[in-house]
């Protein structure tokens, strides 16, 4: 698949980073940009560049101002500098290979002890508990990005049907805790507060400091959750 | 042949000037929070600028030197003594075994730094030493140091002391760029910011008060950030901002009309109005705030953010020249 370039502004997100905008909207088209400019930027680093970032809708890359100023002979900030290469940049349309997405499948179980808000997701939707389940199964989510927390996945979009706004106070969620906020669906990698609703839970590891890969998930992977029994989970 | 802490202090951990390349997982950077004072501290014992080093907020551990060791103090000053008898911040001690390094009062700033010569025997994680506490990994165990903690150390100092005391080496940092110094705090707590994505949302009142009148460090605030109080800020739109990088100094719109600065356990990314950034070069004095403590902004543009810190880079590469030289001559 190849991306022209979305309309785009640029802005500086401090004197230390720049970030690409494509339109502060949660779209699939746009995101799939992102990433595959995420991914050139990784193969083919600016000058300076600390680190990029991919986000819904924005890239942002991290970069060291002592570096990139010295190669700077025409007296530009490094703001300037920058902004004019990754300008260069996004004059190129981008490729990116549909075939290296990859489907992960994740075990998740949805009885209460482990879903302490999925009672009042169904009551609120007005629907079954069971409904509930076979409508967050049923779909193939994209994991938009990361971020929050080591690990933590933005994915989306869930059914209408099962969409609900986050809870006005954070409270304590379990490692590996399935929630919901709004049409995004996430997994907390790590025990946390947090405001989504949680609706289920995974036995997997989906943090794991001592990986070389310690996140299960990156961004652009395909995710689709499966029903386990409490048995299973504590076998697993 | 270590470091033993013999009392823990509250919150002492292990840092370095952070972990990068690894955002796009959602893993955070970390870091020293006061990075210029902690590549002083470096400096000073002829260490790499960014080798590991120990934050300490206070109250702060004690520790006891297993074996004789070339050390620094920087950032904050905590009061330090070695066996009773205080010692000064940025000059470099040699210390002997069994000598006793503890904190009395906290006299000014909020985080200082013990740098030790040749560093610690730790592992890295993921290309850092420093501590990340959420991912309890990196750094020492992936947490703060605890009593009966001891840290092996990277070099033996070939020096033996004859007196079997502590000695103060006769040379000190200059201060002129650090925001903590024997003087006390930088006397201007003006902290300079360029606008951000978000800035023109603020209404005209909000964009006047933001450097107009001075802001409440809360007891809200630690490492990941700070929550500041003033006159609530108002934005013209509510338009939702998707979620999107952040990075450290980013301040960040509440629903409340606060404002919260981004600090060095921040996360990756962030779904508030970013209405603007503290310049990197003030970073280091933000750092050494603490709650109570006032700030007043003050709006500046990228130039002069670059400028001032090209600035300080420069300065610690002439601390670094100056350092070398003396310790190769005392140690001739």
């Amino acid at each position: 698949m190849i991306f022209p370039t979305t309309p785009y502004h640029i802005f500086s997100l401090g004197d230390a980073a720049i970030t690409i905008d494509f339109g502060n909207r949660i779209d699939i088209a746009i995101n799939k940009e992102v990433i595959a400019r995420f991914n050139e930027l990784q193969q083919h680093p600016l000058p300076g560049m600390i680190e990029a970032v991919p986000a819904y809708s924005s890239l942002t890359i991290h970069y060291d101002v002592m570096t990139v100023i010295k190669m700077n002979p025409a007296g530009l900030t490094a703001f300037e500098k920058i902004k004019q290469q990754v300008e260069r940049k996004l004059q190129q349309p981008v490729m990116q290979n549909d075939t290296e997405e990859r489907l992960i499948k994740i075990p998740v179980c949805y009885e209460v002890n482990f879903a302490k808000d999925i009672e009042h997701l169904a009551t609120t939707k007005n629907i079954s508990i069971d409904e509930v389940i076979r409508i967050h199964t049923a779909k193939t989510y994209k994991v938009y990005m990361l971020g929050f927390l080591p690990g933590f996945t933005y994915m989306g979009e869930v059914d209408e049907k099962i969409a609900i706004s986050r809870k006005p106070q954070p409270t304590n969620i379990a490692a590996g805790s399935v929630g919901i906020a709004g049409k995004q669906t996430g997994i907390y990698p790590l025990a946390s507060p947090g405001g989504w609703q949680i609706i289920g839970r995974t036995p997997l590891k989906i943090f794991d400091a001592k990986k070389e890969d310690p996140t299960m998930m990156k961004a652009g992977d395909n995710v689709q959750f499966y029903s386990i029994t409490k048995n299973e989970f504590e076998s697993y | 042949m270590s470091l033993k802490v013999i009392k823990a202090g509250i919150l002492d951990t292990i840092q370095d000037m952070g972990r990068y390349g690894k955002q796009q997982l959602g893993i955070n950077p970390t870091g020293a929070m006061d990075k210029y004072a902690m590549q002083v501290t470096n400096i000073l014992v002829g260490n790499k600028p960014g080798e590991a080093v120990i934050e300490l907020h206070f109250p702060a551990s004690v520790f006891m030197f297993a074996q004789p060791a070339l050390i620094a103090l920087g950032g904050a000053d905590f009061s330090a003594s070695i066996n009773g008898e205080p010692v000064p911040n940025l000059h470099c001690i040699i210390v002997d075994k069994n000598d006793v390094l503890q904190f009395h009062k906290p006299v000014n700033g909020a985080r200082a730094y013990l740098a030790v010569r040749g560093g610690f025997v730790i592992d890295k994680w993921l290309n850092s030493y420093s501590t990340h506490l959420k991912a309890k990994a990196g750094g020492f165990d992936g947490r703060s140091l605890h009593k009966d903690d001891e840290l092996i150390l990277n070099q033996q100092l070939n020096f033996s002391i004859k007196q079997d005391d502590f000695i103060v080496l006769p040379w000190q940092a200059d201060t002129n760029y650090l925001p903590v110094d024997k003087a006390g705090l930088d006397e201007s707590k003006e902290i300079l910011i360029i606008p951000g994505n978000e800035w023109e949302r603020l209404a005209t009142e909000s964009k006047e008060n933001f450097s107009m009148t001075s802001f409440v460090i809360t007891r809200q605030s630690d490492r990941m950030g700070y929550r500041l109080t003033s006159i609530p800020l108002h934005s013209i739109t509510n338009e939702e901002v998707v979620s999107s990088a952040v990075s450290f100094g980013t301040i960040q719109l509440l629903p409340d009309g606060g404002l919260i600065v981004l600090m060095a356990d921040h996360q990756t990314t962030g779904g508030y109005p970013r209405v603007a950034h503290v310049i990197s070069a003030h970073h280091s004095k933000l750092a050494q705030m603490k709650a109570g403590e006032k700030i007043q902004f003050r709006l500046t543009d990228q130039q002069t953010a670059e400028e001032l810190l090209i600035k300080q880079q420069q300065h610690l590469l002439q601390l670094q020249n100056a350092c070398t030289f003396r310790l190769e001559q005392y140690f001739k």
